[in-house]
C-alpha cells in the first residue's frame, strides 16, 4: 500500500500547490504507516519533490500529454495508483486538479472529498473536514470506499520541509485514443502578472471605486506587495473589471495570506468566497460596511487618500525589508 | 438536439447557514432554496440551444418533493419538460449515478450541469456523470457552440481560459461567464401558467452505493473584533501586517 499525488506542474514547473500537497501528504502517510509516491507529468527537473518528503517519484514523459487532457491524465493518476496500489489518492484543488479527480474517482470506484481543509480527523474510519456551504461552515466527510481521492484546498496546510531521498522512476502508462477526444485548440493565459489562482496577496477593489478609470491604484498596491488583482460582483457586473476577477460566491474563491478589500461593503456572498483568506484588511469610508465584521484590520476612511499614501508607505518598507 | 440540464435545490446565497441535531444536520428553518447558480448559467444556455438552434431541453433534478418548486421555476423560465428522481441526494456518487440513469434512457446529446453545487461545493457530479456515461467532458466551461455533431467550448483555467473543440454527445460543467449575468430569465407571468401544465415526471432512484457520508457539520470559529488603525498612522497597519500577522 502506498499513498500517491499528483504533483502538478505547468510548462514543465511544479506549481506551489504540489509543495504543499507533497507535505501535506508526508504527515498522512506518516500516520498511515506508509510511502510517499508522486506522479508527474511532462514535469522535467523532479529533484525539488525530495525537499517535501517524496519517496519514489513516477515520470511521465509524453508528447501527446503536452496539454492538459483531463480523461488523459486521469488515466495516468489511475494506472499510477494501481502500479503502487496505492489506497490514498491526492490532488490540489486547482481547476485542473478539480477536473481530474472525479474522473479518477470513478476509474477507481473511489469517494471523492474536495476542498479538505486540515490532516484526517481519523483514518479509521477515515474522516476528513472540507469547507462546504460556500466557507460558512466546514463538513467532515468520511469517505467509506477502500479506495481515497482527496482535494487538498489551497494554503489550508502550508508547505514544511522534510528531506527525503527520492528515487524516480519512467512511467509509461497506456493511453487510449479516446482520451483524446477533447482537444486544446488555443490557451490563452495570463503571462507576467500575478494571477489570483497563484496569489499568495489578493488587493480587491469595489464600487467605492466609482469607475474603472480609478484601477490604476488598486494595481500599483497590488505590485508594491506582488499581489493579485480582484474585484467584488457588481464591479464585474458593470463591466469594470473582467468575469475572471470577481471574487465571491458565484465567482472565484480566494485562499490567500492577505486579502486587502478596497471599497467592498462585504456582502455576504462576497466574505464567503474570501473566508478562507488568513488575514483580511478592510478599507472603506463607511464604519458600519458589514465587512468590518469579519476583517482582522480595517482602516475607516477614503480610498482615493489612504490607497495611494499605503502604496507609497510600502514601497518605503519594501525597500527597507528587500 | 437533446439537452439535459441537471438542476441542484441550494439555499439561497444569502441564506445564514445552521445545524440542528448535534449539527448533524441542515436547518433549513426560514432558508429560502434556489436554482443552483452554476446550473442557472446552464439553464440560460440551454435555452439559448432551444430558442436558436430548436434544441428540446429536460430539466433533471434528484430530490424529494419539497424540490419540485425549483422545477417549475426551470419549466417556467422555459424548460421543456422536467424530471425528478425521487431521492435524498446524500453523495455526489450517489447523484451522478442518478443522473446517468436518466441521460441514459434518454439519449441526451448534450448534458449541462454546473461545475459545483453551493451547498456541499464537493465539485464531483459532472466528472462523475462524465465518466460513467463514458462522454466527453468539458469542467468550468464558460462558453459553448454546438453545431451538428460538433462542440467548440472555452473553459477557465488557472490564469486564463483555453478553447477546446470536441463532439457530442457532450457533458459540461458551466459556470459563469456561460451566459452574461444580465441575460438570465426571469420567470414571467406566462411561462408560471405554462409550466403548471408541463409534464414532470417522477422516477425512482436506481441502487447505487454511497462512497462518503456527511457525518457532522462545523461553524467557522467566531472572530475577534477588528483591529482599526487611524487613516493617519498607516504605519501601524504596515507594522501589524509585517510584525503581528507576518503576512508581508
Amino acid at each position: 500500500m502506498s499513498l500517491l499525488i499528483y504533483a502538478e506542474s505547468v510548462e514543465g514547473k511544479f506549481k506551489k500547490v504540489a509543495f504543499e500537497l507533497a507535505s501535506y501528504a508526508k504527515k498522512v502517510a506518516e500516520s498511515l504507516g506508509t510511502s510517499v509516491t508522486a506522479v508527474t507529468v511532462n514535469a522535467g527537473d523532479v529533484s525539488e519533490l525530495s525537499k517535501y518528503g517524496v519517496d519514489k517519484v513516477l515520470k511521465v514523459t509524453n508528447d501527446k500529454l503536452k496539454n492538459f487532457n483531463a480523461k488523459a491524465y486521469a488515466d495516468v493518476i489511475k494506472q499510477a495508483a494501481q502500479k503502487e496500489n496505492a489506497k490514498v489518492i491526492l490532488l490540489s484543488s486547482t481547476t485542473d486538479s478539480l477536473y481530474l479527480a472525479p474522473i479518477v474517482a470513478v476509474g477507481l470506484d473511489a469517494g471523492f472529498a474536495s476542498n479538505v481543509v486540515g490532516l484526517p480527523l481519523s483514518t479509521s474510519p477515515f474522516q476528513v473536514k472540507r469547507n462546504s456551504f460556500s466557507n460558512k461552515a466546514f463538513t467532515i466527510t468520511e469517505i467509506e470506499s477502500d479506495v481515497k481521492v482527496l482535494g487538498l484546498a489551497k494554503n489550508s496546510y502550508g508547505v514544511f520541509e522534510s528531506a527525503s531521498s527520492t528515487s524516480q522512476e519512467d512511467f509509461s502508462p497506456s493511453l487510449n485514443d479516446a482520451d483524446f477526444n477533447v482537444k486544446v485548440e488555443s490557451v490563452d493565459r495570463t503571462t507576467g502578472k500575478v494571477t489570483i489562482a497563484d496569489a499568495d496577496i489578493v488587493v480587491s477593489g469595489g464600487r467605492g471605486l466609482k469607475g474603472p478609470e480609478n484601477w490604476g491604484m488598486i494595481e500599483e498596491l497590488a505590485s508594491v506587495l506582488g499581489a493579485a488583482t480582484a474585484c467584488s460582483k457588481p464591479v464585474s457586473d458593470l463591466g469594470w473589471r473582467p468575469h475572471s476577477e470577481h471574487v465571491g460566491q458565484t465567482g472565484k474563491p480566494v485562499a490567500t495570506n492577505l486579502y486587502i478589500a478596497v471599497g467592498i461593503s462585504g456582502a455576504i456572498q462576497h466574505i464567503a468566497g474570501i473566508n478562507s483568506s488568513k488575514v483580511k484588511v478592510v478599507i472603506n469610508s463607511d464604519a458600519e460596511a458589514p465587512f468590518f465584521k469579519v476583517a482582522d484590520y480595517g482602516v475607516v476612511g477614503d480610498a482615493f487618500d489612504i490607497v495611494p499614501r499605503l502604496t507609497q508607505k510600502l514601497k518605503e518598507f519594501k525597500a527597507q525589508n528587500s | 438536439m437533446k439537452i439535459l440540464v441537471c438542476i441542484s435545490h441550494v439555499p439561497d446565497t444569502t441564506s445564514k447557514i445552521n445545524f440542528v441535531n448535534g449539527d448533524t444536520e441542515f436547518d433549513t428553518n426560514g432558508v429560502q432554496y434556489v436554482i443552483n447558480p452554476n446550473d442557472e448559467f446552464g439553464l440560460t444556455r440551454a435555452i439559448w440551444f432551444q430558442e436558436q438552434q430548436s434544441a428540446n431541453v429536460t430539466v433533471v433534478n434528484v430530490g424529494g418533493a419539497d424540490t419540485e418548486p425549483t422545477l417549475r421555476k426551470a419549466l417556467a423560465i422555459g424548460a421543456n419538460e422536467a424530471i425528478r428522481v425521487n431521492a435524498t441526494p446524500t453523495d455526489g456518487f450517489f447523484v451522478a449515478k442518478q443522473l446517468a440513469e436518466v441521460a441514459k434512457n434518454g439519449n441526451y446529446d448534450l448534458i449541462i450541469c454546473g461545475k459545483e453545487s453551493l451547498d456541499y461545493n464537493g465539485g464531483m457530479v459532472p466528472g462523475m456523470l462524465a465518466s460513467l456515461l463514458d462522454a466527453n467532458f468539458v469542467n468550468s466551461c464558460i462558453d459553448l457552440k454546438v453545431d451538428g455533431n460538433s462542440a467548440k467550448a472555452i473553459r477557465e483555467i488557472d490564469g486564463g481560459k483555453e478553447t477546446v473543440s470536441t463532439s457530442l454527445p457532450l457533458v459540461i460543467g458551466g459556470q459563469k461567464g456561460l451566459v452574461e449575468e444580465k441575460d438570465l430569465r426571469i420567470p414571467n407571468m406566462r411561462g408560471i401558467m405554462t409550466a403548471r401544465t408541463k409534464v414532470l415526471t417522477v422516477l425512482e432512484p436506481v441502487a447505487a452505493d454511497n462512497k462518503t457520508k456527511s457525518v457532522k457539520f462545523e461553524k467557522p470559529a467566531p472572530k475577534s473584533a477588528v483591529k482599526l488603525v487611524s487613516p493617519d498612522n498607516l504605519d501601524e497597519l504596515i507594522n501589524l501586517l509585517h510584525n503581528e500577522a507576518k503576512v508581508i
